[in-house]
């Protein structure tokens, strides 16, 4: 066994164990990568200095009073829909319906805000849109999980397949609540009186967002970590096999947690819609459904590592929208800049995953 | 009968999108690898073959149409090629999550297009509205003298080149798979790897080569798009979900690219069956364009309700696979 055994220039192994701190320094190492290759993309584009591109963004995102709290609310309602994820996915069930679950949601909502609106005091009324929009949501994710549950059908297809129809009834509703008439948009409901409009908490527009974001928030935590269900939601994602033989009722777990997903992303529909734009229109879930997955993936599915994922993905958007209307350039830069931050940062778990060995020279033979 | 004649045609017109990405997604799908990503390579394709035929009709003086059809045809290969490869080394090299490299491949792509498509004309400068008529002409030009036959000739050769080029792709790769020794390689990649492996397929490189394969079919559908059915401009998301619906039709074809034809005019039929019954209101109309969505979910339920061994995805359809990890 003489003939040299070709050994490849680089190879990789499975690291059993990673520090914290290694890991966090890789997944900050990519961070940084992404900059470097997003700001150049930027820099290619508008050829300006890329200082002042860096500084742009940062303007854009927290530059005014404003802009900060644009920030905050975006990320608000993105860490809503990753919360309401994490249940799912967790369970893996591959629930991308999100989009369908806040704009059901949302619709709930609206349709509260133009009927119910000035019949009712304004409290009444908001809590009978949490009720709404978090039944509709979860109306919207109770379909496929029954499907899924009793025939095994693909979920990530239903679920995306939901997301038109629902995106349908919205435009179906449109139709009747047209505000002016003819121009196919609903415009601001309840401009006058701000009838279901989140009321300032704390002297801040946007204090009641953030008071039941992070309620979600902790609750989840809680409900994931230390409930039965959570654990049982655990056991079913690791193997639907062993959830069976330790007699855990595999389809009342998928349903029972596809319907707290799909409620809480229904009620992120409320946040953005009550709580934010005021109006519904097609584009009300504007493809967050999409990105919260990925904030949720890639936080492991910890609540707390969520917080800081949405805000960095929104602070770069924010930034990217603002430093794009700067140059007269279109606002989808943004996804352009999101994409690659999205590449590096699933691309760096690889490396906290495995470790790469180069070629030793090696002169003795094995 | 005239109307019906419109319908078809139409039908078909919108059909051919998505077929290209339905013909790509299923070659990928073969490797194992769930590629989610199909709807943003599409508007890569589009925007990529929009700029090369704008860029080069814009340098010339007398752009020649033919030209600019080979470089639009080159220049989509590539960005959507290049879209395929971002997702196979995510996934394959660095073994991530499919899915949701997917999405994020979505993202971006559907930003690239929009945000070109949108940007281009001020970058190059302020030209207005970009158009690339030359080179749409070419992709639209009809086939000669069978085009001139009554009827038929518009029923079946009144397309342009890429309208058939979909359908001829279609049935190749259907050949491919079924009939050819790498075909039935490709297809036991997706079904077990671990078995390929061990027969000694390189079970890495026909993942990469599908992968990117199918990406830059898929990106052909978008140029079809914006140069036959737009005529060579850009409508910042005109092409809509068409992508998703590709991905849709891959399980109303079962995995099959010669099933997706008929499919692929099945679904353009209901995507605008609104404008042709007669007697629906405006509301009406907006629940009709759920057809196309609502007829998946009933296909999708029905193969997984009868659960038929032939029908079944790749067995190992959205796992990455690890040779040491068995």
């Amino acid at each position: 066994m003489s003939k040299e055994v070709k050994e490849p220039l680089v190879r990789m192994t499975k690291r059993d164990t990673i520090g914290t701190a290694k890991a966090w320094g890789i997944r900050l190492a990519a961070v940084l990568l992404s900059l470097v290759v997003a700001g150049l993309v930027i820099v290619a584009i508008t050829k300006q200095n890329p200082i002042q591109v860096y500084l742009g963004i940062v303007d854009g995102a927290v530059g005014t009073n404003r802009r900060a709290w644009v920030t905050v609310r975006e990320t608000l309602a993105l860490l809503c829909i990753a919360i309401g994820l994490t249940p799912a996915f967790k369970m893996k069930f591959w629930n991308i319906g999100a989009e369908g679950q806040i704009l059901m949601g949302g619709t709930a909502t609206a349709a509260l805000m133009i009927y119910a609106g000035d019949a009712l005091p304004n409290w009444l009324l908001l809590v009978l849109i949490f009720i709404a929009s978090a039944a509709a949501g979860l109306i919207w994710g109770l379909i496929p999980a029954v499907f899924k549950a009793y025939f095994n059908t693909n979920e990530t297809l239903f679920t995306l397949m939901l997301n038109y129809v629902a995106m349908q009834i919205v435009t179906f509703c449109i139709v009747f609540w047209e505000n002016p008439a003819g121009s196919n948009t609903v415009g601001i409901i309840g401009a006058a009186g701000q009838k279901g409009w989140f009321p300032s908490l704390f002297g801040n527009i946007y204090g009641l967002n953030v008071v039941i974001v992070l309620i979600l928030t902790l609750g989840m935590y809680i409900y994931m970590k230390y409930s039965k269900q959570g654990y049982e939601i655990a056991v079913v994602g690791e193997s639907q096999n062993t959830a069976r033989y330790a007699g855990i009722n595999v389809k009342r777990v998928i349903i029972r947690t596809m319907m707290i997903s799909g409620g809480i992303c229904g009620l992120a529909g409320s946040l953005i819609v009550s709580g934010a734009s005021h109006t519904i229109s097609t584009s009300t879930a504007g493809g967050r459904g999409f990105t919260a997955i990925i904030v949720a993936w890639m936080s492991k599915f910890n609540p707390f590592a969520m917080i800081l994922v949405s805000a960095f993905l929104v602070f770069m958007q924010q930034g990217a929208i603002q430093v794009a209307s700067q140059f007269g350039l279109n606002e989808n830069a943004s996804d352009i800049i999101t994409g690659i931050l999205l590449f590096f940062l699933i691309g760096c778990e690889f490396f906290i995953n495995y470790k790469l060995e180069l070629r030793k020279n090696r002169k003795e033979g094995k | 009968m005239n109307l019906l004649m419109t319908f078809i045609q139409k039908a078909i017109g919108q059909g051919v999108a998505i077929l290209f990405g339905a013909t790509g997604e299923i070659v990928t799908e073969k490797s194992g690898n769930l590629n989610l990503g199909i709807p943003g390579i599409m508007y890569m394709g589009g925007i990529a073959g929009l700029m090369g035929a704008f860029f080069y009709e814009n340098g010339k003086e007398n752009p020649n149409g033919f030209v600019g059809f080979l470089i639009a045809i080159l220049c989509t290969l590539a960005a959507s090629a290049f879209g395929g490869l971002i997702y196979s080394f995510l996934t394959i090299t660095l073994r991530a999550n499919q899915n949701v490299v997917g999405l994020s491949l979505t993202t971006f792509g559907v930003g690239f297009g929009n945000f070109f498509g949108g940007s281009i004309s001020k970058l190059a400068g302020g030209v207005g509205q970009i158009s690339v008529q030359t080179t749409a002409a070419a992709f639209r030009a009809k086939i000669p003298v069978l085009s001139e036959i009554p009827v038929l000739g518009d029923l079946l050769f009144s397309y342009g080149f890429l309208t058939y080029l979909s359908v001829v792709a279609a049935i190749c790769m259907t050949w491919f798979l079924k009939r050819t020794r790498s075909g039935l390689n490709l297809r036991a990649v997706g079904e077990s790897p671990a078995t390929a492996d061990a027969a000694g397929i390189n079970v890495s490189r026909y993942k990469y080569i599908a992968t990117v394969t199918g990406a830059a079919i898929a990106g052909l559908g978008g140029l079809y798009f914006v140069m036959e059915y737009l005529g060579g401009t850009w409508s910042n998301n005109g092409f809509g979900d068409r992508g998703w619906l590709a991905i849709a039709l891959v399980i109303l074809a079962l995995w099959n690219p010669a099933r997706a034809i008929w499919g692929s005019f099945l679904f353009g039929g209901l995507y605008i069956l609104y404008i042709y019954l007669p007697g629906l209101s405006r509301a009406t109309q907006e629940l009709c364009k759920m057809l196309p969505y609502v007829v998946t979910i009933i296909v999708l339920i029905i193969t997984s309700k009868r659960n038929k061994q032939e029908n079944q995805p790749p067995a190992s359809l959205g796992n990455a696979y690890f040779r040491e990890e068995r």
